[in-house]
């Protein structure tokens, strides 16, 4: 079986999966709960500044009839009184000496309260403190949160007071409503923050009331912008998370990533962890289905590695990031072209839709004697299952004029029925890098390109 | 006999629970949107399917009705009474690993919507002048009359009966198709101007000649004859089947059930009357078919639901007298029989085995044996085809304007209502274009 533990920054845990810094955490009761069901760690709701919370906090995005694709909030960070939360957090590090209690913290922009807060966190015994700059709803507002975040001087300025009195790991958590997720972390590295953790939630309106016309959720006829989280921001958080580690000055200063953002599952976790992250942390999944989907990310997670021959967690990280590219590296004589596979086929012709209104028209519906057929050719006076199973025609690709776009690929309902096959090209390898430079008329000038096309024997219609 | 201690009256509700909205919207987000639909070629009016189920997914139930009804007038009969394993259903993507679609429960909550609410979907069109006789209000008649109402024709609709709505009314048993789903769809198509007149004997009054006269088009769809004899003795004391199930929709309190009941046939209207006898009280319900499992006309989905009932089946049996004593039937007396070569129906012939006769008892007696052939194409003289009318591709039978659709021209395939809706719909253009491009 594989070792589940990591060592994150110094921050001990049995498993990387931590509850994030959110509703999940807002109590000792919660915390305590959550470790029984499993939870490596928990990153304490945000404590700090006094606040007061409105109902109606979160809104939902669904789609069909999968529930909470997204979810979105206006709950500020933790309305429990200060001293309250610093006696939980205290009990719950005594009673649970193997998992991991970090305390997510956010005060106003001044040495001496973060000073007095970081302090007051150390005194509790957690083992380490996440500087919440991401918040995008409320605190921002009065500049705290992803005001923060979203500029880096800020950021390393705060980060700086807290470095003076840290005595335990810091984690410098960043906003994802920047355009440049590796400006704030490179300030995090000149602060000498211990760690990184991303992504916080996104700006969004979840949509509106069409009988009401209110905002959803309606807080006394008015709604706003919350934050987004959730599977929908899976891929986002993948590419910051992928930003940081390819980034020179981030990555070359080895500070550990905590990454999180719509993992649900334990193949969402294996990709953050491939993606650079070592420690993971998860909210909305956990507020869907409660704690105790702990059992199956980290069973799946474990199964997984030891298919795979993966040791332990620090084997995983990192593995697919050499892989991510700009496209200016892509190979461009690098062929896919799309297959069917007939048997699995059960002909709902989405692939043929697709290709031919949005794609590159190369899917034909053949007929029994092997003619193409426009759709819909059947007699008005035909019917019945029989004659509309044994007349449907095959959707076939035509692979000479198929660009490998994939969406056929996306849109097939059917496991395993289109494949993207590699095919040689016949092209020498070249990218666009080198194209530039070996060639540069060519990128610059439609004529050279089409020349070039010619020469190569790439033809587009 | 009549409320005999397992009288189950309530067991005539409808059979399928309506979906609810959350329900519709589930199964609905399961369709996978099939670009030109398997299920949109298999239904014979063509619905266009994955259209009027997306308007479900999206909550859009008024849309999705007003799909159905281009397609289809009776969609809310048809929902309910269509076979749909063999058809729409039996055609989805998702049948061949999974569960298909709920398509016609589906089509059922889009039409309740509207029709539970009040909401008329349809306008007749700009008026004509031209003038279209329908005889006969089933399900072609109907739709056919609301067809050519859209497009702007002045129609009379003959029925014979007092109700209109053909089989759907008095034919289809209520835990199918309650009467008041088959009324509404007779007031929808009244709603759009058709005229419909009940109590009529065509024929008589009106004449053929008073309807020559009076009308630029015919279109009959006068369905089928009564249920034929079996020719054996003792026949007197056998109860008709569409009777049986009229009156079990007209007036189930008036039904006599026997506790012993034997219906003789193995098609779908056969199944519908064992099923009412079941869940009317009879303690035991046989029925005798004088062919195998493999010739019988009943739909295997209905032969698995009588099975499920409680229904017990006698196959290759021959009945050959009625014994009734002081009135009151007593047996059937059927002979074994053996299935010899192939006759004129395409199935294999039953031959009696000498010296097996059976007595089946039984307090009643039901026959379910099929309908006669019409009886109007003989005055019209038309020309008919195995007994049905003939018919063009344009629904027109041997006399030009007089056009025909529905049971009574189907020599062919087997009778349904969908088809007859199908019919209803294409006549309609037929007259159409008849009656603009040749008025």
């Amino acid at each position: 079986m594989a070792d589940l533990r990591i060592n994150f920054a110094g921050i001990r845990s049995p498993n990387p999966f931590w509850l994030a810094s959110a509703p999940p955490t807002n109590s000792g009761l919660q915390v305590h709960r959550a470790f029984e069901a499993g939870w490596g760690g928990a990153v304490w709701k945000t404590i700090g500044a006094p606040v007061l919370n409105v109902s109606n906090r979160y809104g939902a995005w669904h789609f069909g009839s999968q529930k909470m694709l997204a979810i979105n909030n206006v709950e500020l960070i933790s309305d429990r009184p200060f001293d309250v939360n610093l006696r939980e957090i205290a009990e719950v590090k005594r009673a649970w000496p193997d998992r991991a209690v970090v305390v997510s913290a956010m005060v106003e922009s001044k040495p001496e309260a973060w000073h007095d807060v970081i302090r007051r966190i150390q005194d509790t015994g957690a083992d380490g403190i996440e500087l919440n700059y991401g918040c995008p709803h409320g605190m921002s507002e009065r500049g705290m949160g992803s005001a923060v975040g979203q500029v880096p001087e800020y950021c390393e300025q705060i980060t700086g007071w807290v470095m003076e009195v840290a005595k335990i790991p810091v984690i410098v958590k960043l906003t994802p409503n920047i355009s440049d997720i590796v400006m704030p972390a490179r300030a995090a590295v000149a602060a000498r923050a211990n760690a990184i953790s991303l992504i916080n939630t996104l700006n969004s309106i979840i949509g509106v009331d069409l009988n009401t016309l209110e905002i959803t959720p309606n807080i006394g006829g008015r709604g706003g912008h919350g934050g987004y989280a959730g599977p929908a921001v899976k891929p986002i958080a993948l590419n910051m998370l992928a930003a940081l580690g390819r980034d020179s000055v981030v990555h070359g200063s080895k500070l550990p990533i905590s990454g999180m953002g719509g993992i649900s599952t334990w193949q969402d976790a294996a990709e953050f962890l491939l993606l650079g992250a070592s420690s993971l942390q998860v909210c909305t999944a956990v507020m869907h289905y409660g704690f105790r989907i702990i059992e199956d990310l980290c069973d799946g997670l474990s199964n997984w590695m030891d298919e795979k021959g993966f040791a332990n967690v620090p084997d995983v990280v990192g593995r697919s990031l050499e892989r991510v590219s700009d496209f200016k590296d892509f190979d461009l004589a690098f062929k896919a072209v799309a297959r069917i596979d007939q048997q699995k086929c059960i002909r709902c012709d989405l692939c043929y839709v697709a290709c031919g209104d949005t794609a590159h028209q190369c899917i034909d519906l053949i007929d029994k004697n092997g003619n193409v057929v426009p759709p819909g050719a059947y007699d008005v006076r035909s019917n019945g299952k029989a004659d509309a199973v044994g007349a449907r025609p095959r959707v076939v690709v035509r692979e000479e004029d198929c660009v490998g776009c994939r969406l056929c690929f996306n849109v097939c309902p059917v496991e395993d029925c289109i494949a993207m096959v590699e095919l040689p090209s016949g092209r020498p390898s070249v990218t666009w890098d080198e194209l530039t430079q070996s060639q540069p008329d060519v990128t610059e000038d439609w004529n050279k390109m089409m020349a070039y096309r010619e020469k190569m024997g790439i033809h587009i219609h | 006999m009549k409320d005999s201690a397992g009288d189950n009256r309530g067991g005539l509700q409808e059979l399928l629970p309506p979906l609810t909205t959350h329900e519709a919207a589930v199964e609905a987000a399961r369709c996978l949107m099939c670009f030109d639909a398997p299920c949109t070629h298999a239904c014979p009016t063509h619905i266009d399917i994955p259209r009027f189920i997306k308007k479900i997914a999206t909550g859009n139930l008024r849309g999705s009705a007003r799909a159905i009804l281009e397609s289809n007038l009776l969609g809310a009969t048809c929902a309910r009474v269509c076979p749909v394993q063999e058809l729409c259903e039996g055609a989805c993507v998702l049948g061949s690993e999974r569960k298909p679609i709920a398509i016609g429960r589906l089509q059922r909550h889009a039409m309740d919507y509207v029709y539970r609410r009040g909401i008329d979907l349809l306008q007749a069109g700009e008026a004509t002048g031209k003038k279209v006789a329908v005889i006969g209000a089933g399900p072609a008649g109907l739709t056919c009359s609301g067809e050519l109402a859209k497009l702007g024709h002045s129609v009379t609709l003959y029925e014979r009966r007092a109700l209109a709505g053909g089989l759907s009314t008095y034919g289809i048993i209520v835990l199918r198709e309650p009467m008041e789903v088959a009324l509404a769809e007779v007031a929808m198509v009244q709603r759009l101007g058709v005229r419909l007149e009940t109590g009529k004997d065509v024929g008589n009054d009106p004449s053929i000649a008073d309807l020559h006269a009076g009308f630029d088009a015919l279109f009959l769809s006068v369905g089928l004859g009564p249920t034929p004899q079996l020719g054996i003795p003792g026949e007197e004391f056998i109860v008709d089947g569409l009777d049986y199930i009229e009156c079990s929709k007209l007036d189930p309190s008036r039904l006599t059930v026997g506790k012993n009941v034997v219906v003789i046939g193995a098609g779908n209207t056969a199944i519908d009357c064992a099923t009412i006898a079941r869940r009317l009280g009879a303690e035991r319900v046989t029925m005798v078919y004088r062919r195998s499992e493999n010739e019988m006309t009943a739909y295997p989905h209905e032969y698995d639901f009588v099975k499920r009932e409680g229904v017990g089946l006698w196959f290759l049996a021959q009945p050959l007298k009625v014994h009734a004593e002081n009135g009151a039937v007593k047996a059937l007396e059927c002979v074994r029989v053996q299935l010899g070569a192939t006759d004129s129906s395409g199935r294999r012939s039953p031959q009696a085995i000498a010296g097996s006769t059976i007595m089946i008892p039984a307090d009643q007696i039901v026959k379910a044996i099929g309908q006669n052939k019409p009886s109007l194409a003989s005055q019209l003289r038309l020309a008919t085809e195995k007994g049905f009318i003939r018919v063009n591709a344009d629904f027109e039978t041997s006399v030009p304007g007089v056009f025909a659709g529905g049971d009574c021209i189907r020599a062919r395939g087997a009778a349904s209502t969908v088809m007859a809706v199908q019919d209803g719909k294409l006549a309609a253009h037929a007259i159409h274009q008849r009656l603009v491009n040749h008025g």
